[in-house]
């Protein structure tokens, strides 16, 4: 299938031809003093479904432009398969990107919208692939239309066609559903995940949305300055994270600060706040010293007297208690001070009789446990430190797991360009 | 109106949710509605009022291309009626036609030299960061902040007592040569507008899809940047054409249209000066119309 | 500047990315190719016209041969300039404010009808403020000179009322300022109504929420948004108003409207010798209105005009 043949025309002069894996080795990108992506490596496996997720200014977007040629690393290698992808100019590469704003031609109808780069490839039946294009994504009924007659969500479908139509070795997608409303977003994660079943390309998705990462990915990559953090299938990421960074950005945990004392086993036995837990050594990256004790919230059990199970617990007095539905969410200060949360599936069609105030036990597996090193400015940052301002703005601390929005960022400005100096 | 006409209106720039988002829905109490009700006729009923205020002297011109005058035609002859002679015979004063084509010849020369230049001072401008930069956008601006008389008194003295050296004498080629440094100006300003105006993913979406530096120009950056270049275009015609204060001091024997009803002004006007006034009127609105109808024609 | 560019967007996209698409990295020959032919036009054209005026106006008349004039440091033509004709320094500069003043009044209605109010409209009522271009703007002051003349409609109905005390209007200050403010409200209109259409409406009637009352909503709201485009528009009435010679010419008297304009002309055109002082009145009129300018930038303070 030679889709991107020579053809001679002026277009496609340069154009590198290139198959296999996305491979990013030693990439930088400095604007002035300030680096946006360091020293970054990366192999994304061809035919997979990739996500680099990460807050405003972690270097995601930045990272994608490189690839799409939009920007040029400072030092550093960009390739596909065998063919060095590095130093040539957008239109020169196998790859296309879906623009977080959708970039649709305003000027031109969808269907030339879409043809627009078959055309300019010198391709003689443009008009047919951008028709089967329109086809994938279901919107060949709007094909003599101008993008701004279209609705959001069909804009983005335009989007998704015109660069689909290309059938590039990789498709990268910034942020291509941020300016979507919730539901119009969770139908076109599902969408997007068939095209790439059905195409079968490269796709890369940029976001801050870390369930929508999780649900679309087969991997995801978690950014933080401009480094890859962590990088893995989603379930892995989430069960095992490997700092607290990734603890905190990729779901919710309650984190402790504390130190090895010795080994039980397989179990390290670790003091946090006065209180012994136990963390099997296979899912901790520390194994001495200073140490970050991190639990899931909904691995927690809430118990009204101490429990005398083989599990770790600790004790706690109720601050806040949500009621959202499937569970209900119990914000609680432990002993060192530190807020964590639990939640608690509604199994029972029996009212919960917790109330803040409450005195409660704290219950989990220590299979459940993890250990990450000690990071003084995301602990900081990232955990819930001050109970009283837990106390009155609960959700504002805990909002990386359910809003569906990490950073609180909805509004579809790209978050990674206001780094970037002008 | 709804949103989705604004955005058309603004043409290119719409707002994240599209075409299915609409300004209204929201009801004020009654009292406020009442105020806002005479506030909307306000403005609508002062705009009308404006709007008729700047269309009384067009309506005189045109009553008085009717005038059977005896000397001048300046008071109505009652005695004779209205008249079709100058309509039948719209060259009939000696010289009008003559400047009528002089008018038409300069502003289309300078209309055209001036917005290639301005145009290609516009992307420089707003496309590139140089040495010089913010000098040059002064050096734009400051024409626009000069009264037209002092740039039409430096030129002839420069046109007098410097360039005459060269054999430049003062005449049509003065004439186009001023208007085409007044209209620069107003052309950058124009097509600057709409060059910041335009979202700069779109060129790189074009380069994403294989389209070369030429190409990314010629079918993305020109074609949405085109309605501001021909918006200044028009501007630069009109200005040109409707100037009389620079042309006066640079034109020597030559007569412009507005040179000759000014100069006439002064021996007796002829009716002939409202025929062509008033039919130059009417030959632009209608073109302009025609423009905006193809336009829309386009959108769809 | 990144975030003050994705604020005037407004409502638009949100284009927050500041590295230009287009390379404003691109090398720099490029741009000075693109500046050179404009550039160069303005400078033979505009700059150097302009020190050749200045040393026009620093110019002395060869003694006895009227219209010969030599290379000097004559300074007195800028006392002529400021002692004679300073009576006409100071009309122009009123007259101008007054015509600015009263166009602002006239644009604003027009602009904000048809930013907000003209729907479908909007494209008629523009052509409509353009078109009278079209008729020449001297015709057009001559039709004025016949409408508020003596027996014309305005002044006999004026009259009538007992409201015109000198019993003209032409040859005095009322029908120069009037013409002036007719012929520069276009220049009003499109700059004010520019600023207003780029602003959102939504905004403005957030504020008419929260104001209810429409002029507070006005003041505070809707006037500080066109800020931009007023200043533009009365920057784009002021000079060429100030400057002005044909309404005063056509529509005022002899003696008691002249303006500086009028001088400049005939010191040029009717006074033999005249080139110093007119070169050194015209200078001083663009060193005013540019100290004017400026300060009237700096005061509400827009980058975007330069």
């Amino acid at each position: 299938m030679s889709i991107f043949g020579g053809n001679g025309s002026k277009a496609t002069r340069g154009f590198r031809e290139a198959r296999g894996n996305l491979r990013l080795t030693g990439v930088t990108k400095e604007f002035g003093d300030f680096t946006a992506v360091d020293d970054l490596g990366l192999e994304v496996p061809r035919g997979s479904f990739f996500a680099l997720l990460g807050p405003s200014g972690c270097g995601k977007t930045t990272t994608l432009r490189m690839v799409a040629g939009l920007e040029q690393p400072t030092r550093g290698r960009i390739l596909i398969g065998d063919t060095d992808l590095t130093g040539s100019r957008p239109y020169e590469r196998p790859v296309n990107t879906v623009f977080q704003s959708y970039a649709l031609f305003p000027h031109l109808t969808i269907r030339d919208n879409v043809a627009f780069g078959p055309k300019r490839r010198g391709e003689a039946d443009a008009g047919k692939l951008a028709d089967d294009a329109l086809e994938l994504v279901q919107m060949s009924h709007l094909a003599a239309r101008k993008p701004a007659q279209l609705s959001g969500g069909q804009q983005q479908r335009v989007a998704v066609a015109r660069a689909l139509v290309n059938r590039p070795e990789v498709l990268l997608l910034d942020e291509p559903l941020g300016a979507l409303d919730l539901k119009l977003r969770r139908q076109m994660q599902v969408e997007l995940k068939r095209i790439q079943t059905e195409v079968g390309l490269t796709f890369i998705h940029v976001t801050h949305d870390q369930e929508e990462a999780m649900t679309m990915a087969d991997t995801v990559a978690v950014m933080n300055h401009g480094r890859i953090e962590q990088m893995g299938h989603p379930e892995v990421l989430y069960d095992l994270p490997k700092t607290s960074f990734v603890a905190n950005f990729l779901g919710q945990s309650n984190l402790g600060d504390g130190r090895v004392t010795g080994t039980d086993g397989d179990d390290l036995v670790v003091e946090v706040a006065g209180t012994t837990v136990r963390i099997p050594k296979s899912r901790s990256t520390v194994h001495d010293g200073a140490i970050t004790f991190g639990v899931r919230p909904e691995k927690v059990r809430i118990r009204d007297q101490r429990p005398d199970g083989a599990g770790n617990d600790v004790k706690a007095t109720v601050v806040d208690v949500s009621f959202t539905g499937v569970a209900t969410q119990f914000l609680v200060t432990v002993a060192s001070g530190t807020t964590w949360a639990v939640y608690e599936q509604n199994l029972d069609v029996e009212r919960n009789h917790l109330r803040p105030g409450d005195e409660v036990w704290l219950e989990w597996e220590s299979g459940h446990a993890f250990g990450v090193p000690v990071n003084d400015v995301e602990a900081a940052a990232a955990t819930v430190a001050d109970p009283d301002a837990a106390k009155a703005e609960p959700r504002a601390h805990q909002s990386a797991d359910t809003s569906g929005d990490g950073t609180g960022d909805g509004s579809g400005s790209d978050p990674d360009a206001l780094a970037v100096p002008s | 109106m709804t949103a989705s006409t604004k955005a058309a209106a603004v043409g290119g720039r719409r707002t994240a949710d599209g075409a299915a988002d609409t300004a209204g829905g929201y009801r004020p109490p009654a009292l406020q509605r009442v105020r806002t009700w005479f506030a909307n006729r306000f403005a609508i009923i002062a705009a009308i009022v404006v709007l008729v205020y700047l269309f009384v002297p067009v309506a005189y011109t045109f009553v008085f291309s009717f005038n059977d005058y005896r000397k001048s035609n300046i008071v109505w002859n009652g005695d004779a009626g209205p008249t079709l002679k100058h309509w039948k015979n719209p060259c009939g004063a000696p010289g009008v036609c003559d400047a009528l084509v002089t008018s038409l010849k300069v502003g289309s020369i300078a209309t055209v030299v001036a917005t290639i230049l301005g145009t290609m001072l516009a992307f420089a401008l707003v496309r590139h960061r140089f040495r010089g930069r913010s000098t040059s956008n002064v050096l734009i601006f400051i024409p626009m902040a000069t009264p037209e008389i002092v740039l039409g008194a430096s030129l002839l003295t420069i046109f007098v007592q410097g360039f005459s050296r060269f054999g430049l004498r003062l005449g049509f080629w003065t004439i186009v040569i001023a208007h085409i440094m007044f209209c620069i100006s107003f052309v950058v300003v124009t097509v600057k507008a709409r060059l910041q105006s335009l979202d700069p993913r779109l060129e790189e979406a074009a380069q994403d899809l294989y389209a070369g530096p030429g190409g990314t120009f010629w079918r993305v950056t020109f074609p949405l940047v085109l309605p501001g270049i021909v918006g200044a275009a028009l501007l630069s015609f009109s200005l040109s054409f409707d100037d009389f204060i620079i042309t006066n001091f640079v034109s020597g024997d030559e007569t412009t249209f507005p040179k000759f009803v000014y100069v006439s002004y002064l021996r007796g006007i002829p009716a002939q000066a409202n025929v062509i006034g008033f039919s130059m009127f009417v030959i632009a609105v209608a073109l302009v119309i025609a423009g905006q109808v193809i336009g829309n024609s386009r959108r769809k | 500047m990144t975030v003050a560019s994705a604020h005037v967007a407004g409502g638009g996209t949100t284009h927050a990315d500041p590295a230009p698409a287009g390379g404003a990295r691109k090398r720099s020959w490029t741009a000075y190719l693109l500046l050179l032919p404009g550039g160069l036009w303005l400078l033979l054209f505009f700059v150097i016209p302009l020190v050749q005026l200045f040393t026009v106006s620093l110019q002395s008349g060869f003694p006895g041969y009227p219209g010969y004039y030599y290379r000097d440091v004559n300074i007195g033509n800028y006392g002529t300039a400021l002692t004679e004709f300073a009576g006409h320094f100071g009309r122009s500069l009123l007259y101008a404010g007054l015509a600015t003043f009263f166009a602002f009044i006239l644009a604003y209605p027009l602009a904000y009808a048809m930013a907000f109010k003209a729907g479908k409209w909007r494209n008629v009522m523009m052509i409509c403020v353009i078109a009278p271009f079209f008729t020449s703007f001297i015709l057009r002051t001559i039709a004025w000179r016949q409408i508020l003349a003596d027996d014309g409609p305005v002044a006999s109905t004026l009259k009538f009322l007992h409201l015109l005390p000198g019993g003209h209007i032409t040859e005095t200050w009322m029908a120069v300022v009037a013409g002036l403010t007719y012929n520069f409200l276009p220049f009003m209109v499109l700059p004010i109504y520019a600023s207003l259409e780029r602003a959102d409406a939504r905004v403005i009637e957030a504020g008419g929420d929260l104001y209810a009352n429409g002029f507070t909503t006005f003041r505070t709201v809707t006037l500080p948004m066109s800020m931009p485009g007023v200043i533009a528009g009365t920057l784009l009435t002021f000079i060429p108003a100030a400057g002005d010679y044909v309404n005063a010419d056509l529509l005022g008297s002899d003696r008691s409207t002249k303006m500086v304009g009028n001088v400049i002309e005939s010191q040029f055109f009717k006074v033999l010798g005249g080139f110093p002082v007119a070169a050194a009145l015209s200078f001083t009129l663009m060193a005013l209105i540019l100290a004017m300018v400026f300060l009237y930038i700096r005061r509400f303070g827009t980058e975007e005009l330069l």
